[in-house]
């Protein structure tokens, strides 16, 4: 993608700054200036939001740590006393337990956004892995977070999960138990375990903002994708400068966005999660129901559906690894799904079992919710192991514009279309 | 924005006005939260005060009770104590100031540094004002240093039977804190 | 992203959502736990909690509950705050002074008990989780602080009506899943049914899961004095007891919902705003 700047300092002050640390230059180019296809829908808002997301959990976050006690005697309470007795201090925690739920609601659909229309194909690969990287650090994250709560379902999905590790023993005699104990920091979960969640848990958002910056480096790279999946061309003619068109637009989804979350952190904050983590936790006494949170249901669900639990292990991670590797199984010369008539219903067919997955990952893996859960989780490998690549090559797809102002303009988009007004050209002092 | 600087604001820009003064309100208002979280807690401000029950103390005792994370010392003065407090003449105090908390600046006289009608009684924060240590004196065998009230032992400043630095490098009086008597037998410090 | 005859799946996806509510509902009530909806002030948009409810609730706490099960994240202090039973001073001195308080050591090295005061944490019936099995048969009675979120119940109704509940609950904006298992508790002691054995120490309860508590019956109408007239049945306790346990569990809920309808319409306006203002910028381009 060329260059294509406005910016040019125009104080004294900002030209040495420039010339010393080009920041704003950089500012400038990244969420001013940058061309972006003019024909991006709303579901392309979710990145934003995702940022947005990111930030309000990491300024809660320091908040609560200022309050959070990592000691297994004292972590539950102290979170009681922060919602009750410091000022505001159930907002601050209320929103950041619904955060995160909201941080995946964005996450899954933005997820979606990029198979549905091919935004992880070539050349965007890396970007695809980048941002299936991010996933892993934020469910990594989620489930840290969940586990300083100290109630009965943090512990005891700390004790199932870590304890997952331990089938590596049918691998290696004893790897998976060292393993374990090397987690635990002793022979249960306890204190030792606790510390290290927190310590973690605090690291890794950074580790998030990180790739995040990589992330929007590897987009910014290419340039966006589209709803046609057909490559910009004319900058003047399909594109706009992000500002002011995808500032505003971004805004007005995120305001939306918030609308529901502000919906769930007033009024329904226990809706998202389990009535049994206001239990708290007790090593001797397991709880009827082990449920993870809702953004781990498809992977509970995926986890409990092979009857080995090494096999479990391999197809829960394995689950992220086929994600990771969508831009070299599909083999369809066409990005977008919209020209894609066959694929489609296997791309709805995905949804759906995602969906159902996540349902029966909150149900005991029993009688037929167990049969139904292998055969969901059979289609999700089977999606993207055998469909992508087979419907790919056989596919007759629909015809594609021949170009994004031509499906914006019509077949006859041949010098009309006017350049949008670039951002501030006002006062251009000589 | 597709204006120039010479182009009078016009209702089309209106919007994006009115979008950002709301916008810019909603995010202080957002920001109002951040910052109180980190001001005393109900808890904190729960303990602000503290009650003492004045009939257990014997005349020529002393108490030393916490409040706000400081010592508090509560003395019931001897009439002995107390005449010698207020033969000292003001000239001779080395900090001339009574040194009552929240309160203006008053002479350092004992009347000034008791409540009236309760002059057998001395509360006050058990701080040495020169570096910070917690001077002795409030047990019947501590050290009292030359003017039969507190000694300091980090530095050897010595405080006299109504409080006031007499001797040493400290440079105030020991402060008064807020108090008042709810009856004649208990105090609220605080 | 278009459907293949969209209309006429739309159609066959509505019979089958109509068909499914209804054999939905029938299925509601055939097994498991049997607790019904109650009627709460606190609940929906413009909940609020009815002080005279809950100083009642907590005369029930005080008189039947707390000689088994403490209240150890309350402090007394908490009874006069704003947004809860809202007590007076003298009251919640009193109330303090009640209850004898561990304090120490003192200069002899000893623990001692004093009068409660107001900035004290409620004192538990017992001084620790071992104490309270001796005393209870090997039953620990829970601490009740947040007993009203930390208890739900099954819905039992059939698998397709899940979506429908969630759906239900959003809109409804039902958190009191809490409350409604509570008094659904308290009013559930009854004789076992026929071909039931009852374990030893155990009594039945209706809503209790596996209808085996350890709890025997707390309540009995006239055991607790109300002032305010309110007859002293036992229904009356298990509500008003169930909704001071609500306050217990989330004493912020007013400010929070007064919060939350002032951020929601803001949000909504600037929603607006915002709108206008993409458009505006988008108005003259074609995209």
């Amino acid at each position: 993608m060329d260059h294509y700047t406005q910016y040019q300092p125009t104080t004294g002050f900002t030209r040495w700054l420039d010339s010393r640390l080009p920041l704003v230059r950089m500012a400038h180019e990244t969420i001013m200036d940058y061309p972006t296809p003019r024909n991006l829908n709303y579901m392309w808002t979710f990145g934003g939001v995702l940022a947005f997301c990111l930030g309000v959990q990491i300024l809660t976050g320091i908040v609560l740590a200022m309050y959070y006690a990592a000691n297994t005697q004292l972590a539950f309470d102290s979170i009681e006393h922060l919602m009750r007795d410091v000022n505001y201090g159930w907002l601050m925690r209320y929103t950041h337990q619904s955060g995160a739920s909201m941080f995946f609601i964005a996450v899954y659909i933005h997820i979606f956004r990029g198979l549905y229309y091919g935004s992880y194909k070539a050349p965007r690969e890396i970007l695809w892995i980048i941002g299936v990287l991010i996933l892993l650090v934020m469910m990594a994250t989620a489930f840290m977070g969940y586990s300083l709560v100290w109630g009965q379902m943090s512990f005891w999905a700390v004790t199932v999960i870590t304890n997952l590790f331990s089938s590596l023993d049918s691998i290696v005699n004893g790897l998976g138990t060292a393993l374990v104990q090397w987690i635990w920091g002793g022979f249960s979960v306890d204190n030792a375990t606790l510390n290290r969640l927190f310590s973690l848990h605090y690291l890794l958002p950074f580790v998030l903002a990180g790739l995040v910056v990589l992330h929007i480096w590897a987009l910014h790279v290419p340039g966006n994708n589209n709803p046609t999946g057909v490559d910009l061309r004319d900058i003047h003619r399909e594109a706009v400068p992000f500002h002011p068109y995808y500032t505003t637009k971004d805004g007005f989804a995120l305001i939306v966005f918030c609308v529901l979350y502000a919906y769930f952190v007033f009024y329904m904050p226990g809706y998202l999660g389990d009535a049994t983590n206001y239990v708290q936790a007790n090593p001797l006494q397991t709880p009827p129901h082990i449920v993870p949170e809702w953004y781990f249901l498809p992977f509970y669900a995926i986890l409990r559906s092979i009857p080995s639990k090494l096999g479990g292990v391999i197809a829960m991670f394995g689950s992220i690894v086929v994600l990771m590797l969508a831009p070299w199984l599909d083999t369809s010369r066409v990005r977008s799904t919209r020209y894609r008539p066959l694929y489609r219903w296997f791309f709805w067919a995905l949804v759906v079992s995602c969906l159902v997955l996540g349902w029966l990952g909150g149900k005991p893996p029993e009688g037929n919710y167990l049969i139904v859960g292998r055969i969901f989780t059979a289609y999700y490998f089977l999606h993207f192991l055998v469909i992508m690549p087979f419907v790919g090559i056989i596919e007759t797809p629909k015809p594609q514009p021949r170009s994004i102002a031509e499906s914006i303009l019509g077949p006859s988009a041949r010098g009309a279309g006017r350049m949008p007004h670039p951002a501030p050209a006002a006062a251009e002092t000589r | 924005m597709a204006i120039t600087m010479d182009e009078p604001v016009t209702r089309r820009d209106f919007i994006h006005i009115a979008a950002t003064a709301f916008t810019t309100i909603g995010a202080a208002a957002a920001l109002w939260p951040l910052i109180s979280q980190m001001n005393p807690d109900r808890s904190a401000l729960s303990l602000a005060s503290t009650e003492l029950d004045l009939a257990p103390i014997q005349e020529g005792q002393a108490v030393t009770v916490m409040w706000r994370g400081k010592p508090i010392f509560v003395r019931h003065r001897t009439a002995d104590e107390i005449q010698k407090a207020k033969a000292v003449p003001l000239s001779d105090l080395k900090d001339p100031i009574a040194r009552v908390v929240d309160a203006p600046d008053e002479p350092a006289t004992d009347e000034n540094r008791t409540k009236a009608g309760k002059e057998q009684w001395l509360v006050m924060i058990g701080i040495c004002t020169h570096l910070g240590c917690i001077p002795k004196g409030q047990k019947n065998g501590d050290e009292k240093g030359a003017y039969g009230g507190w000694f300091c032992p980090c530095h050897g400043s010595m405080y006299d039977t109504a409080g006031r630095i007499r001797q040493g490098p400290a440079p105030q009086n020991l402060a008064i804190p807020p108090y008042a008597f709810e009856t004649d037998t208990k105090i609220k410090i605080g | 992203m278009k459907f293949v005859s969209q209309r006429s799946f739309v159609r066959l996806a509505g019979a089958l959502m109509v068909l499914a509510f209804c054999g939905g509902l029938s299925a509601a009530e055939e097994e498991g736990q049997v607790v019904e909806k109650q009627d709460w002030t606190f609940n929906g948009l413009t909940g609020y909690y009815d002080k005279a409810q809950l100083r009642r609730g907590f005369m029930v706490y005080k008189n039947v509950c707390a000689a088994c099960h403490g209240l150890r994240l309350l402090s007394y202090r908490n009874l006069g705050e704003p947004g809860g039973p809202e007590f007076s001073e003298a009251n919640v001195t009193q109330f303090a002074a009640d209850a004898q308080v561990t304090d120490g050591p003192n200069d002899d090295g000893e623990m001692f008990q004093r009068p409660g005061k107001p900035s004290d944490r409620f004192v538990s019936p017992y001084p620790n989780e071992k104490a309270a099995a001796a005393a209870q048969n090997g039953a620990v009675p829970p601490d009740l602080s947040v007993m009203a979120k930390a208890r739900s119940y099954e819905r039992h109704a059939a698998w397709y009506m899940s979506p429908v509940i969630w759906v239900s609950d959003l809109f409804t904006t039902y958190q009191e899943a809490g409350p409604d298992y509570i008094v659904a508790l308290l009013r559930g002691y009854a004789e076992p049914p026929a071909g039931v054995t009852l374990a030893s120490g155990m009594n039945y309860n209706k809503a209790f899961p596996g209808y085996q508590i350890a709890m025997p019956k707390p309540l009995s109408d006239g055991q607790v004095d109300y002032s305010d007239g309110t007859p002293a049945t036992v229904d009356n306790y298990s509500k008003d007891v169930a909704a001071f346990l609500m306050w217990t569990a989330e004493p912020k809920l007013e400010e929070r919902k007064r919060m939350g309808l002032k951020v929601l319409v803001y949000l909504v306006i600037l929603a607006g705003l915002l709108y206008l203002s993409k458009r505006t910028i988008w108005r003259d381009v074609e995209h």
